[in-house]
């Protein structure tokens, strides 16, 4: 193995084409991005240089500040409740189901692999008021809660409400499974002594099993907040950024710039703002472990 | 050693598969394939006509092909970009009227319709008021876009409803409110809307505006002489917003999409709906107008008092843009322009009754009760207007449709303030 890693064709030969697509399908685009931002007009009509008028114009913009204050409090709730469900139903995929916990697993992963746009289309029957009513409210009319009857997607706090519902839902699974592998990883002994120690439920979870999970708990808050802060096409097929853009992410305000309004410059320097949003993100919770850790 | 052998065997693997992706789909030799991109996704309207005048001119073309591709229209401007840039436009081509059409015009990517039909003899086809309209959104450069449908846009309307609650067809927008309120009081929705798509709920400002202002209303907005804070604009959108806190519109007509609110009015659950004439291809059809093709009425907007717009200023427009490329034009293509659009207009008519921006030369005598209302509304038009956001640049129109449903759904959005806030997306002139 040792003789293989310090031959440099052999790797090239591992390294060099997953290199090559990373370079063509991202680096290249970001570097592109980057130009682009700096720069104003269309594909058709040609790019000037701009300097950092783009950049300047972000902060005075209300529709970015309010898809950024959005696209946060999205991530907040969502990536919140991604990890803390999905830790619960670790814990109890090892602690309580344990062996009979396959099926479990296997019925709350199957939203992972659903398409979003069926996902959305599914929450949108849901939630529907008009030209019928849609299960929730259905529901509510046979319990006579007539009051909470209401347009679920159609004004913004509850269609907040119910896109943070949905994409908990989806992704339960998704973390269920990541943390329940690094649950597996604790030896069994070091939990039995624990036992022997007094240490029951709440106390075990709280001083042995979290404390032995953290490096898995970190990476699943990062991949779970790059995923909810640049969240897309579920808002995109249950809410469309609506009503008017009071549910519109940051990537959607981003798509809606370049690609509709055809400001590709403008559009970019939100895309530049989002990855430094996302690398802050995710330096901060490394600095976090790595200081755990050591 | 090993390793030295299979890094060739491992680049040709690559090199191969980069080809394969990159090659063109094969085509027989000599083929021409004439594309139309189209947002209209279905085979319905002018999909339907264009394709089967298609296949009547290819039988005596053989080496030529027709295909149709659909789009939606949020991914249209980006990929005619990106198609223009790579100069592989389709034959044919849906594209928004604005600011983009006149960059493909300046830059030589699409044919002017008037030279070409000139050029192709058929030229006398086109309805001369119709190619008017459709010269209008360019800013005077002429006339790119092909006249495929000649729509008058108004309310359409429940006759056995009206009938059964004693109500007249509404000359007034008052008198319109008042019908409203009836039906409401009766648990009629007074109007489907289909808020989820957002411009039918601007047609209504533009509708009231219109009549508030004039025909020419949103030319004097494009030229600095209206502002969109003036008093008139605001009050349409203190209407609308009214109608909407009355629930004429129904519960929550922002989460409504386009086929469910014509569902609403053809299957009998909503009495009025504010819509464009092409959606006769519906209302001509008992299997999707259930109430009953005579049971649909015609009403222009109504006319609001003090205001300068008359009942003979309507909204028309010739429907979806459609654009000839100049990448795609050759000669074979041209014989097919001119074996397809010679006929369109009699064909459009007398197989679905729709009314187009062709010329009919041997109209049908049993045309739809409908396109004979439409057919005698549009004699007696004196003025036209286009829709809220045709003179907008692009940033307005998203305002203008996004705020719309704010304004209908959010207690706390103004009539002042959605006029505000596009008076300054147009102010930005992006």
């Amino acid at each position: 193995m040792q003789k293989i890693l310090s031959d440099r064709k052999a790797i090239l030969l591992f390294v060099g084409p997953a290199l090559l697509i990373y370079v063509v399908i991202v680096l290249i685009p970001v570097v592109w991005s980057v130009v682009y931002s700096f720069q104003e007009g269309t594909l058709l009509s040609g790019f000037r240089f701009v300097g950092l008028n783009n950049f300047g114009k972000l902060w005075g913009d209300r529709d970015f500040i309010n898809s950024l204050v959005f696209g946060l409090r999205y991530a907040v709730f969502v990536s919140t409740g991604q990890i803390a469900i999905g830790f619960l139903l670790a814990l109890v995929y090892t602690f309580y189901l344990k062996k009979a916990s396959a099926l479990v697993r296997t019925i709350l992963f199957f939203p992972v692999v659903l398409p979003t746009v069926a996902v959305a289309q599914m929450f949108t029957k849901l939630f529907e008021i008009t030209p019928q009513y849609g299960l929730v409210n259905a529901l509510l009319d046979a319990a006579h809660l007539n009051a909470w009857i209401q347009p679920w997607l159609g004004q913004s706090s509850t269609a907040f409400v119910v896109i943070v519902i949905m994409d908990i839902w989806r992704a339960i699974g998704f973390y269920g499974i990541i943390l329940y592998s690094g649950l597996l990883d604790i030896p069994d002994e070091i939990i039995e002594a624990a036992r022997l120690d007094g240490a029951q439920q709440w106390k075990l979870v709280r001083y042995i099993v979290t404390p032995l999970l953290r490096p898995v708990l970190v990476t699943a808050i990062i991949f779970s907040l790059n995923g909810t802060l640049k969240v897309f096409e579920s808002v995109l097929a249950l809410t469309g950024g609506g009503p008017g853009n009071t549910t519109m992410p940051l990537t959607l305000y981003m798509y809606k710039t370049a690609f509709t309004v055809n400001q590709y410059g403008y559009g970019s320097t939100i895309a530049i703002f989002l990855t430094l949003e996302c690398l802050l993100v995710t330096l901060f919770f490394y600095r976090f472990a790595r200081r755990d850790i050591a | 050693m090993k390793t030295n052998r299979f890094l060739p065997f491992m680049l040709v693997i690559i090199v191969m598969s980069l080809l394969l992706v990159a090659a063109p789909p094969a085509t027989a030799q000599d083929e021409v394939v004439i594309t139309y991109l189209s947002i209209l996704q279905d085979d319905v309207g002018f999909n339907r006509v264009i394709g089967e005048l298609s296949a009547q001119c290819l039988t005596d073309m053989p080496n030529v092909r027709y295909e149709r591709e659909g789009i939606n229209l949020d991914a249209l401007g980006q990929r005619i970009d990106q198609l223009a840039l790579n100069n592989n436009l389709p034959t044919l081509f849906s594209a928004d009227s604005g600011p983009q059409l006149i960059e493909l015009i300046d830059n030589g990517y699409v044919l002017n319709v008037e030279e070409l039909f000139t050029e192709l003899g058929i030229y006398d086809s086109l309805n001369p008021a119709a190619a008017a309209i459709a010269a209008a959104g360019v800013q005077g450069r002429g006339l790119y876009a092909l006249p495929l449908e000649l729509n008058i846009e108004g309310f359409w309307y429940n006759k056995q409803m009206f009938a059964d609650h004693d109500l007249d067809v509404p000359t007034t927008w008052d008198e319109m409110l008042a019908a409203a309120a009836v039906f409401h009081e009766n648990g009629i929705q007074a109007f489907a809307l289909a808020g989820r798509e957002k411009w039918p709920i601007t047609r209504y400002l533009a509708a009231y505006a219109n009549r508030v202002y004039g025909a020419d209303a949103m030319v004097r907005v494009r030229d600095g002489e209206l502002m969109l804070t003036d008093p008139g604009f605001i009050e349409a959108a203190q209407e609308l917003k009214d109608m909407a806190e009355s629930g004429y519109f129904g519960v929550s007509p922002t989460t409504l999409d386009y086929g469910t609110a014509l569902d609403l009015f053809n299957q009998g659950r909503a009495a009025m709906y504010y819509m464009g004439s092409w959606e006769l291809r519906s209302f001509n059809d008992p299997a999707q107008a259930l109430i009953g093709t005579e049971n649909i009425g015609y009403f222009n907007v109504p006319l609001v008092e003090g205001g300068e717009g008359t009942l003979e200023d309507f909204s028309i427009n010739v429907g979806t843009t459609t654009i000839i490329s100049s990448a795609g034009y050759n000669e074979t293509v041209g014989e097919w322009i001119r074996c397809v659009f010679s006929q369109y207009g009699d064909h459009a008519m007398n197989t679905l009754g729709m009314i187009t921006g062709f010329n009919v030369n041997n109209p049908s005598d049993d045309l739809p009760q409908l396109t004979q209302i439409v057919l005698e509304n549009l004699d007696t038009a004196n003025n036209a207007f286009l829709w809220w956001e045709a003179y907008f640049n692009p940033r307005a129109s998203v305002v203008a449709g996004d705020n719309a449903q704010l304004l209908i759904s959010d207690p706390g959005y103004t009539a002042e303030q959605y006029m505000t806030d596009l008076q300054a997306a147009l102010d930005e002139g992006v």
